[in-house]
């Protein structure tokens, strides 16, 4: 391990890699200041609210110069270039990345809500609820990809276990009868998957677009058989939010953080747990060497098809719960093809997130972020169009991809069937 | 040009025979070998029709009510349900037997067309499918696993439908060519991106193809509600392409059977001789199957992936272009309905070979023709037919599944099933 951490500073360190990174950072400081100051009049103020709608409370408007915070913040970024160019922030790399990508959006916020006012308490509680099926999905990767099974069927489980939930609640007239069969859904496909890539040496590419294919035609024979024409088979409801006394009435974040429904719980839960899991236990251990070297962990006892199987099953179990997210956590209906794509961003949220339930939540934000600004933008009536704000995500992880700003490190063995000599 | 393909195709299935018994085939046991060859897929085919009769069977409400009254009364139901929907699978894909006969017989040319139409728009429907699984199949064969066919597609369509609408005053001959080479490009563009990244930083394709997938959807949306709308509209459609770029039909109007169906045949003749008749197809083959066995005997990995790649793309862009300049005449939001992620279960049904791509892609679009009607006629959901290609699919990728039930024997050789490389870059 110590050596493998020595290979990751190194691969920071690279000459290239911190004259890059450092380009970007001087490129996005550029950005703010060609793009955005240069368009912005002397003399305008941005005002930002901080109640959500619909909520009493004292808290005052925060106010600021439009010009002269984005002249500040053009200049942090470029001293933040600068340094990078010279002398290198090492392993903090990632971390200034961030800082300074904050910095850039923030930047645009504020550019793009002069004169006028942005509720910034809504768009942040937006992003949070649109992050939960995506960093759920992320983690349905991250718990199958650390065992060495690369899993694309996110998708196709999220969008099983949505209608199922979405049925069963209504059959049932219970929420949590909804959202255990959603799970199971998901724990079906998970073991369908690993039947067939782990059993019949399937590729697990091909294995996973075969349920994805699946899931999608019969969520909507299904649907247009039943649930269509019957719509009492199509209502089960949401779970409501649940107000955590005490910290729901921090200002700014309480409103955010403790006034959500289970879903949002649950995925912090989960990541706390699925980080100590994965990173403190023996539990988590093997299975990260089942991911990294299987012949390694065989030769050491280890079974290395039961680890495989247990944690793709558990994953299509995570998959199948941000699935029931969409009908019993947000919209209380299922439409065909509800999911949209979010478990392939999800899956894209974990590759962002180097295969880590923290990073995968990080990124899960940023892309639900980009996406419930794409839909406020449109309402501030900004010169971009959303649809291409929307693309930003996807750029971002083809940047990310490409290994401009330090490549992840993903389990060795991803991918990569197991055969027992 | 019909006369012309028959010697080639022979050659085709020939080589198609060799390419997956592993072996140059005898004289002698060549039968056998096909039979070996096509027990596989035929009977993914029927398991798959017959899982679906059961899906078909256990969701209709008729087989319940009559399970009240006795078992073999719901036995009889659902054998009738399923007979009555897969009936109107057959007559609404190939056309009713007793028609056609009683056309033919009239002599009447309306009669004869209109009888012969079910078939004809099965062949169109079978199009897209042809393009978009030939464009996958080019990429598994160079061991590349293009995702992202359904994006390609639309960036086609995009390029084919401004060529189509923006020019005017050109002769069909010159308009028709151009507007499919610019589908063409745009689709190898698509293409083009996803090959360099992975040779040039080893970042997957798979997830590329997707993330390109994804832009290009935002990017079709974002032209259709502005740039490329129609004038006079507030419907999200790009103006009616000139009359000069359309391709041409061949009957009267009810009748869409156009150019495309051709083109495509052409497209799958031309990858078929670029694969295996060609020195570039021998690396692209060579580098498919073991890309350090082939950067040894100095092949060009990058050049290899990149245009494999590209080429894929543009197949694929031809897939929309043809949607685009032959069926619909103006870019639609939204308008493919999943060719591309239905094209990879259609290349590996074809075993990546372009006459077993061209045989696939006629039997889904058919299927796909036909549950129209059994929609209409059997109140069967046409999205069976995306579950029986899972279903096929599922016995394709695991074939052991398929020797299991049916008690086939294990092959001589090992058989090498279709393998990409995970998410490392090399």
């Amino acid at each position: 391990m110590a050596s493998l951490a020595a290979q990751r500073e190194s691969e920071y360190l690279t000459p290239t890699r911190q004259r890059v990174t450092g380009l970007v950072f001087l490129g996005l400081a550029a950005a703010i200041w060609l793009i955005f100051s240069r368009s912005t009049e002397a003399g305008l103020i941005t005002t930002f609210k901080l109640v959500p709608g619909g909520i009493e409370s004292n808290l005052p408007d925060w106010q600021m110069p439009t010009l002269m915070t984005l002249n500040l913040l053009a200049i942090a970024c470029a001293f933040l270039g600068g340094v990078q160019m010279v002398r290198g922030f090492g392993r903090r790399t990632n971390l200034v990345l961030a800082i300074v990508s904050a910095l850039f959006i923030f930047g645009f916020l504020v550019w793009a809500a002069a004169d006028k006012s942005m509720n910034l308490t809504g768009l942040l509680n937006t992003a949070l609820s649109m992050a939960v099926p995506i960093t759920l999905g992320a983690f349905s990767g991250v718990l199958c990809e650390r065992a060495g099974v690369v899993n694309i069927a996110i998708e196709g489980m999220m969008l099983a276990a949505a209608m199922v939930g979405a049925l069963v609640g209504s059959i049932s007239g219970s929420l949590w009868v909804g959202l255990f069969s959603a799970v199971l859904t998901g724990a079906l496909l998970g073991l369908v998957h690993a039947i067939l890539s782990i059993k019949y040496l399937t590729d697990q590419i091909i294995s996973g677009t075969v349920i994805n294919i699946f899931a999608g035609g019969m969520t909507a024979f299904i649907s247009s058989k039943f649930m269509q024409i019957n719509q009492s088979l199509n209502d089960p409801g949401i779970f409501k939010p649940i107000e955590i006394p005490l910290l729901s009435e921090i200002p700014i974040f309480g409103p955010i953080l403790f006034d959500n429904n289970i879903f949002v719980y649950a995925m912090f839960i989960f990541m706390v747990v699925l980080h100590i899991g994965l990173f403190h236990t023996r539990w988590g251990l093997r299975m990260r060497s089942v991911g990294e070297h299987p012949k390694a962990a065989d030769t050491l006892g280890i079974n290395v098809f039961r680890t495989r199987y247990m944690a793709v099953i558990l994953g299509g179990m995570m998959a199948g719960f941000a699935g029931a997210y969409f009908t019993l956590g947000s919209v209380g209906r299922f439409d065909e093809f509800m999911t949209a794509g979010r478990g392939f961003i999800g899956l894209a949220a974990m590759i962002f997130g180097n295969w880590t339930p923290f990073g995968s939540f990080g990124a899960g934000l940023l892309f639900g972020f980009s996406d419930s600004l794409a839909s406020k933008v449109a309402i501030l009536g900004v010169q971009i169009p959303s649809q291409l704000l929307g693309m930003a995500p996807y750029v971002v992880t083809m940047i990310v991809l490409a290994g401009v700003v330090g490549r992840g490190q993903m389990p060795a063995a991803d991918g990569q069937p197991y055969v027992k000599e | 040009m019909s006369e012309k393909q028959e010697p080639k195709k022979k050659g085709a299935s020939e080589i198609l025979l060799e390419e997956i018994n592993g072996k140059s085939s005898g004289g002698s046991s060549s039968r056998r070998k096909l039979g070996q060859t096509l027990a596989i897929p035929v009977l993914a085919i029927f398991s798959g029709l017959v899982l679906g009769a059961i899906i078909i069977a256990v969701t209709s409400e008729g087989v319940y009510t009559a399970w009240a009254q006795s078992p073999l009364a719901a036995f009889g139901a659902a054998w009738e349900e399923v007979r009555i929907a897969y009936t109107a699978l057959f007559t609404g894909s190939i056309g009713d037997p007793a028609r056609i006969i009683a056309a033919l017989q009239s002599g009447d040319s309306l009669e004869i067309r209109r009888a012969f139409n079910p078939f004809l728009e099965s062949l169109v429907a079978s199009t897209p499918y042809i393009f978009g699984s030939l464009a996958v199949a080019l990429g598994f064969r160079a061991g590349l696993f293009n995702i992202g066919v359904e994006g390609q597609l639309f960036i086609g369509a995009i390029f084919a439908a401004f060529v189509g609408y923006s020019i005017t005053g050109l002769p069909a001959i010159i308009h028709i060519p151009l507007a499919i080479l610019a589908g063409a490009l745009g689709g190898a563009i698509w293409g083009f991106i996803p090959g360099w990244l992975k040779v040039k930083t080893g970042g997957h394709e798979v997830i590329n193809t997707i993330m390109l997938n994804f832009i290009a959807f935002r990017i079709s949306d974002w032209l259709l509600s502005g740039p490329m709308r129609r004038p006079d509209s507030f419907n999200p459609v790009s103006p009616t392409i000139q009359e000069s770029a359309m391709l041409p039909r061949f009957f009267e109007s009810p009748i869409r059977f156009h150019l495309g169906f051709f083109l495509a045949l052409v497209a799958a003749w031309l990858v078929y001789w670029l694969l295996f008749r060609t020195k570039w197809g021998f690396d692209l083959r060579s580098v498919g199957a073991n890309p350090n066995a082939a950067r040894y005997a100095g092949m060009s990995i990058l050049g290899t992936t990149v245009l494999a790649m590209s080429l894929s793309g543009a197949l694929a862009g031809l897939a929309g272009t043809n949607e685009v300049l032959g069926l619909n005449h103006n870019l639609a939001m939204a308008f493919s309905s999943g060719y591309g992620f239905d094209s990879i279960a259609l290349a590996l049904l074809g075993k990546s070979h372009p006459l077993g791509v061209v045989l696939a892609a006629l039997l889904f679009g058919t299927l796909r023709n036909g549950a129209t009607r059994m929609m209409v006629v059997a109140q069967v959901p046409i999205d069976i037919i995306t579950v029986l290609q899972a279903l096929i699919l599922v016995f394709i990728a695991a074939p052991a599944i398929i020797r299991t039930i049916y008690r086939l024997r294990e092959p001589e050789a090992e058989e090498e099933g279709v393998t990409i490389r995970g998410w490392g870059g090399d």
